[in-house]
Order: C-alpha cells, then structure tokens, then sequence
C-alpha cells in the first residue's frame, strides 16, 4: 500500500490551524565544545522533559546528572519509547539546574524508581498531541491513530505522517491533562527493557567527552587551592612571593576559611590562579603557610579507633527492641560475639572536583561535573550573594561520582574567584585535595552478639553500632547515628529473630563526614553479614542454609510494629515492602549459579552475602584462591540482583559488576588521620581494586520482575565485601573484624 | 624551542620545558582526550603514545618529548575505529568514561607488542590504570576480541 504523505504546508492547510512556536533559547561560550548547540527554532514542546523541532528531531532533555549509569541513555529509552521515535532522530540535551524538574539530585539510586512513570507521561503527553494533530488533519478520531517509527499512522487506511509534518499544529493544540494521557502498555514497549548502547559511547571512544575538568571558557584562568590540613584551621600567614614572581602565575586569592557546621561551604585556603594547569599546582607548591590549629588539631584515627570499639562495646541508646534479648542471650546454649571495624573511605572518582565559572553583572554561571545541581544553583547564589534565578549551573558529564560530587562546594570555589578575579576561572582539584578534602565516608565500629540454641537457631541479636554522623556536616555538635542513617541496612535487618534489640552510640566527627556509594550500608552489610556466617559456622551448618533459616519463612517485614523509625528510602511500603522472599529468591538463584552445593567437593573456596538495599535485592557470591605465599585473587563472582522493572538490562548489569568493584575497593582502603591532617594523598597509599584484584569474571542475573523499579547504582555495593570475607574464611580459617582486608594474608 | 609531532602534527613549544605533555595537550592544544587523575603516573588516565610506548604524560616533561611523535586518543584512529574503539563499544565497556581514554591507549601498546595476550598479560598490563567505575572484567574481553579481529 502507498499513501502519499502530506507535505507540512499542505498539512498545515488543511487543518486550517495557525502555527504556534515555543522557542528555546540558550547560549554556550563560543570556546567550549559541549555538544548539542541549541538554536532557535520552531518546536513542540508540551513540557521540560521534550520537544519535537521543526525537522522531526525529538529532543529528550536529561534532568539527572550521568556518571556512568548512563542515565542519559535510559531516560531517552522511555521517552522515545513513549513516542515510538526512531532512535536515529533522537537528541539529549543535559539540563542546567532548575527546579522546574523536580528533584534532579543524582544520588540514592532514585533516577529510574522516582522518574519512570512521570518521564513515560511526559513522553506519552507529547505522543497525545501529536495523535490529535494528525487525526484533526485526517478528520479523524485520535483513538483510530498510532504513532510508529516518527510517523503517525492512521491504522484503517493506511495513512502516515511524519513527525516533522505535524509540529506546527501539534503545538497550537492544548496540553492534554495527566488524567487524559495514558502511557504505552508494558507489552508494547521497543526501548524500555532492552540493552540500548549508551548514547554517549562514540565520544568516550574517541576522547571527545566534555568533563567538568574539560571545560574552557575564553579569557579563562586556572585555580589550584591550598585548602586547611585540618578542618576549618586558617592562615596565619601566607607569603606567596615566590609564586608570584612565577611566569603564567597571575594571581593569589585567599578564600575565607569555613567553619562548623561545614554544610557545601568551600573549605577556604588560598588559590594560584595561572593561565595553565601546571603553573597554578606550581605556585601552589611554592606558597609559605602557617596554618592555625583547633580542636580537630588532635585528631588521630588510633585513638579514635579504640574510642570507637569501646563504645560499641558499651551499651547504647535502643533504636529497636522485639523480645527481651539479655533473657534470651542468658538462656543461649552458645554465645558468640564480634565487634568490627571499619575506617574512613575517600570516594575518589577518576575525576578529581573541577569547576568553571563566569561573572558577569547579571548572571553567574557554573559549569561542573556536579551530581546536584539544584544545591549548586543555591550555594553559588549564597556565596556570591545573588537570588539564584541568576545563577546557572550547566552540568557536564561526571567522571565518577560516588557520593563525592553531590557536594557542590568547588562549584562555589570557582564562582567565589572568577568574581574576584574578574575574569573566568576554572577551579581544578588534585588528586591530593581529593583525597586529602573530602567529604569521607564515615569511619565506624560496631558490636554483635547472639545466642545459639542446641540446634544451632538463632534466638538472640544484640547489635550497637558507633560512627560520626553525616549529620554533623549539617550541624554543629551533631554526635549520634541519625535515623537517615540507622535505615541503611541497620534498623532493617531482615532476621527472623525472636530477640533482637539494636542500639547506637555516640562519636564526634573531625573530618566532613559525607556519602559513599549505598553509604551506612556498607559497614552494616559487612558486620551482619560476616557475622551470620560465623554463626554458621558456630552451628556448624552450611551457610547458605543458615542465612536462609536467619531470613526466616517470606514475609513483608513491618518495622513500624517493633517501635522502628523507618522510611523506606522514601517510598511507600505498600509499593516497596521490606519482602523476604525476593531476599531468598535472589539467595537461591545466586548459589545455583555458583554452584554452591558443590563447592567443597570441587575444592572452591565460596562466600556468600545478600542485602536489601534502595529498594532492591541483591545477593552476591565470591570466589578466591589463596596462593602460598598468602596473596588471594578473585577467579570470579556471582551476583543475582532483583530491581524490579529494568530500562536497560546491559546497563544494570553493569552497575552489577562495577557497584561489586566499588565493594571491593571499599575493603581494601583506608583513609586515617594524624594530628588532624588525612595520611594519604594519592594512589599510591589509597588502595583502591586495580585489574588484578578485581572478579576476572562475573555471573549476572537480573530476576525478571513487573514490580516497581528499585534502585540500581548502589544495591550491588553492600554484599560484595561480606561474601568475600566470608569466601577468605572458607579459605584460610580467617575472620577479618577489621578492615581493610590485607590483599596478603599472613599465616598466623 | 621542542618540537614534536603529535598525532602526525608538528607542534612547536617554548614554554617551561618542565611543563607535562599532559598540561601542553590540554591547556595549550585544547586536547581533551587525555585526562587528568593523578599527575604522579600512578593511574594512567593521562596514557599517550610516546614513539609508540605506552606512556604517562602526567609525569613526562615537556624536554623529553623533544623531537619525539606523540599519539594521543584524538589521534589512534583516523575515523576513532580502531579495533579496540570497536571492541569497546561492542562490549558497553565504559561507564563514566573518564579513564577510558587512557585505558585504550594502554590496551593498544600491549596488542602492538603482544598481539594475543593471555589473562596474566593483561593484568600486568593494565594493572597501572585504574577505573573506579569498576569496568575492568569488560575490558579484558574487549581486549581479548580485538586481539581475534581484524590488524587495522
């Protein structure tokens, strides 16, 4: 069948309609390469999340920040899914911050469980509108008219248009209401559930990425800032002769110092501000400080280390009871206890913090590798003292996130000195300030004891759980666990336990305290779940069959009944409940895949850890060797996630294996302090998973669910570290209490 | 004066010849593709072909590249074809991609040298560039199948 298609005049003809444009105007420098130029042109544009040009080209507008989830690439999945688009004639622009997107915070692992639904209706809004243009051309109803490959089809005769020839009308219609637009049917989904490839992979390939470090703007300087070695100290003195007498050196800023609570203020310090890279970290090197002291003077992570193991030892303030646990433990037929460990973690994205700004009298703009460019647009307008609807912050692309980035203080850094300076500046991190001013992931220490009965059940879990809080970045003083906090994998321990009674404790903070990839679960999964396998190794029983019977029969957990503060990760219980038995359904699949029954008839040393978390479920298993001389290796692992529904199943299974990594690093790396000045400073005493140390290999299982999306980036994260530690102890007989886990074991 | 020949362009520099390739790339030439993640060789996000060794131009001054033909990623490939860029791809290798330029870089001096390299030999080849986003095990394959395909 051959049905010639209307020309956009004819069309517009026809339908007798005017031709209402939307135009959309904003301005790049001249010198920076991002991409996507827009201009001005006529456009269907029914919200902020798309427009359709005047040549048919659907723009997708991504309101979260990509840092290697390929958001980017998922969010135009549901919306040219939503529209049937050819993938070809597809574009997607980064959102600057604003608030007309609702929250565009790129971190708990929300982007797809809070933005799928309203991203298909945004989709399904512009698809309404463009079904009635053609039907109102065709003189038909809407209801007869599909939207196939950018075109419209009239399914009875044949008849098709394409996108491009619909704009004009489309945009004169009215913007359907929420209620009339009904997005597409799970069935009939093209993009959404499929392994797209990242829009973004030729650019990576071919080193044609715009980071936060990347950016240019003309006339531009660049800025290395000596910041306080010790939390909110200030110069007593600076002689910066030598680097200003430094050729390309043009100018020495001093910053105000921040003081508690620390919030996103930039730390202070003082700035070389040079016309390249490597005359600012020259001048840097050659100023002469003298820095004040204060109480975090005395800072030394030892001592703070036996503070902290003394206080989880002692009793704390109960957060959550069932039962009468001292009866139960007093009755126990076995006692066991443990108290773990773990120190501070730098995020260390490959991207150290970089920031450009540009001033001028009536707007200050930013353009940063930030996960939250709202609090960005908020802080620079504090800073600069300006309302923020003349600030704008243009996102770049992140290398690496982890938590790190949803701090915007370099972004204020950076505005602070192209004011001062006059001129644009781009403000560069070191890895050294990196790792040296950041906002760590907590150090903490925590104490479990259980008892045993004669059949090895579990009747009693006594768990108290010591860390500065993220809270006192926030508030001054603040020096106990907050609920935010005690949510992460603590106060909802899945056992089926009839005693339980967790506690926390209290302990000052001397650093910024911040998040980290899936944050307190990590040093929570890691006690309790190194902790379940020695009670089954107590119980003398398998494991796997152990931490099955300690998960108990499926049910929905309610915490709320046991006088619990929880939240959920902010979604609702009745969509999202605590459910035990996609907990066990991941268990079951993960050690069926690693053959795990067999294990100590093949001679393979496996560990096994599975953890709740943003809404999904994860189980992972490890596997080691254990060379003679100590050195274990990771010949493979097994990780089974259940995140209900998934945008793009390649992608997840990526997060998979890199939040798997992520855990690694995070038990092999420590960050300590003396005198209140961080140790290390770059790679070579931060010891984060290099290629050998990682899984050679990975067994991925996505379970296939219609349930509502759960999180992704951070669920893999929280087991890896127990299942390894467990895989060690199968090894060499090995607990390890305290991390980091040495990448050596020395036979005791 | 240094002259050099980047990406079979000659290039002439009279600045602090202490100056990195990495901040001349960058700063100077507004070649991107080489990033920064140390500044003390110890990541390899900054690896270029220095007379085709891998190399980290981080920490390599201006005064050693004198007379010397520099590649950098913008210049691998003259259409970014590459078999390890199609490799790459293929495999959904990157993630942030902020290493990955260098981790290329890296992998296409070890297939230069050793053009089927086994799991051990990668390792050790790679072992020097670090990914924080954890896409080590896909760029073992990814390497593995350029190995198999097409010399370019």
């Amino acid at each position: 069948m051959s049905i010639p298609t209307l020309t956009r005049r004819a069309f517009i003809k026809n339908a007798s309609l005017g031709s209402g444009f939307v135009l959309g105007v904003s301005l790049a420098p001249k010198t920076m390469a991002l991409a996507n130029e827009p201009q001005l042109t006529e456009q269907l544009n029914p919200n902020v999340f798309v427009a359709i040009e005047a040549d048919g080209t659907l723009v997708v507008t991504c309101h979260r920040s990509e840092m290697g989830q390929q958001i980017r690439t998922a969010i135009t999945q549901i919306i040219a899914d939503e529209l049937s688009a050819d993938w070809q004639r597809v574009r997607t622009d980064q959102a600057p911050g604003d608030e007309k997107y609702g929250d565009q915070n790129t971190d708990g692992s929300r982007s797809i469980r809070r933005n799928l639904e309203r991203l298909q209706l945004a989709g399904a809004t512009a698809a309404h509108m463009l079904r009635q243009a053609a039907a109102k051309g065709w003189n038909v109803k809407p209801e007869e008219c599909d939207l196939k490959n950018h075109t419209v089809v009239h399914t009875a005769s044949g008849r098709q248009v394409d996108f491009s020839q619909l704009i004009s009308v489309a945009a004169t219609l009215p913007v359907p209401e929420e209620k009339a637009v009904t997005p597409k049917a799970r069935s009939d989904w093209q993009y959404v559930g499929k392994g797209v490839r990242s829009i973004d992979m030729q650019k990576v390939v071919s080193g044609d990425t715009v980071f936060g470090q990347d950016v240019e703007l003309e006339n531009m300087l660049i800025a290395v800032i000596q910041r306080p070695p010790v939390m909110f100290t200030e110069p007593k003195s600076v002689d910066d002769k030598k680097a200003r007498a430094m050729k390309d050196v043009v100018e020495v800023i001093a910053l105000k110092s921040a003081s508690a609570p620390a919030n996103f203020s930039p730390l202070g310090g003082v700035a070389v501000l040079a016309t390249n890279t490597w005359a600012a970290m020259q001048g840097v090197k050659a100023l002469d400080i003298e820095w004040s002291s204060n109480e975090h003077s005395q800072y030394q992570s030892q001592a703070e280390k036996t503070e902290l193991l003394k206080t989880a030892q002692a009793k704390g303030e109960v957060v959550r009871q069932k039962g009468d646990v001292a009866k139960a433990l007093q009755n126990a037929y076995q006692r066991i206890s443990a108290t773990y460990y773990a120190p501070l973690l730098s995020q260390a994205p490959m991207e150290p913090p970089a920031a450009a700004a540009r001033v001028t009298d009536d707007k200050v703009e930013v353009w940063t590798s930030t996960q939250n460019p709202q609090a960005a647009q908020d802080l620079v307008a504090q800073v600069m003292g300006v309302p923020k609807e003349k600030v704008v912050i243009h996102v770049t692309l992140l290398g690496g996130g982890f938590g790190r980035k949803s701090k915007p203080d370099f972004a204020a850094e950076a505005a602070l000195l192209a004011k001062q300076a006059g001129r644009p500046v781009k403000v560069i991190w070191r890895r050294e300030d990196d790792i040296q001013h950041g906002f760590y992931h907590t150090v903490s220490a925590q104490h479990i004891e259980a008892g045993l009965d004669k059949n090895g059940n579990t009747t009693a879990w006594h768990h108290n759980t010591v860390f500065p809080t993220i809270s006192s970045t926030f508030a001054k003083g603040a020096n106990t666990p907050s609920a935010g906090e005690l949510r992460l994998g603590f106060i909802d321990n899945p056992f089926d336990v009839p005693n339980i009674q967790l506690e926390k404790g209290k302990a000052d903070n001397h650093v910024r305290i911040g998040w980290l990839r899936s944050v307190a679960n990590v040093y929570h999964a890691y006690a309790i779940h190194t902790f379940a396998d020695e009670l089954a190794a107590a119980a003398k029983q398998d494991p796997k069959q152990h931490l099955k019977q300690l998960i108990g029969k499926p049910r929905h957990i309610d915490l709320a009944a046991e006088g619990a503060e929880y939240d959920n990760y902010g979604d609702p219980l009745d969509k999202y409940p605590i459910d035990t038995q996609r907990l066990l359904n991941v268990i079951d699949n993960v050690t069926e895949a690693a053959d795990w029954d067999n294990r100590d008839k093949n001679k393979r040393f496996l560990g096994l850890a599975a953890h709740r978390s943003f809404l999904s479920y994860v189980a992972t298993v490890v596997e080691v060797t254990v060379d003679e001389s100590g050195q274990w290796l990771i010949p493979k692992a097994y990780v089974c996630i259940d995140a209900g529904t998934v945008v793009n199943p390649e992608h997840v299974k990526a997060q998979c294996e890199g939040g798997s990594i992520f855990g690694l690093s995070c038990a092999i790396g420590e960050i300590t302090a003396q005198d209140g000045k961080i140790e290390q400073s770059n790679f070579h005493n931060y010891q984060v998973a290099r290629i050998q140390h990682a899984p050679a290999e990975f067994d991925i299982q996505i379970v296939q669910s219609e349930a509502a999306p759960g999180g992704v980036g951070e669920p893999p994260t929280p087991p890896f570290a127990p299942a390894l530690a467990n895989a060690l102890f199968a090894a060499t007989g090995k607990r390890f209490h305290e991390l980091p886990i040495p990448l050596t074991i020395k036979s005791s | 004066m240094i002259t050099l020949k980047i990406n079979n362009q000659t290039h002439e520099f009279d600045g602090d010849p202490q100056m990195p390739l990495l901040w001349y790339l960058r700063d100077e030439l507004s070649m991107k593709g080489t990033k920064y993640g140390c500044g003390m060789a110890l990541c390899g996000a900054c690896t270029v072909h220095v007379d085709g060794n891998a190399t980290r131009s981080c920490s390599l001054p201006m005064v050693a590249v004198k007379d010397k033909t520099v590649t950098t990623i913008e210049g691998l490939h003259k259409n970014h074809e590459h078999p390890l860029q199609i490799a790459w791809a293929e495999n959904d290798v990157p993630q942030c991609g902020y290493c990955q330029s260098g981790q290329i870089m890296q992998a296409a001096s070890l297939l230069a040298s050793t053009p089927s390299p086994g799991d051990q030999e990668i390792d050790q080849a790679m072992s020097g560039n670090i990914c924080r986003c954890g896409t080590y095990p896909r760029i073992k394959k990814a390497i593995k199948q350029a190995a198999g395909g097409d010399k370019v």
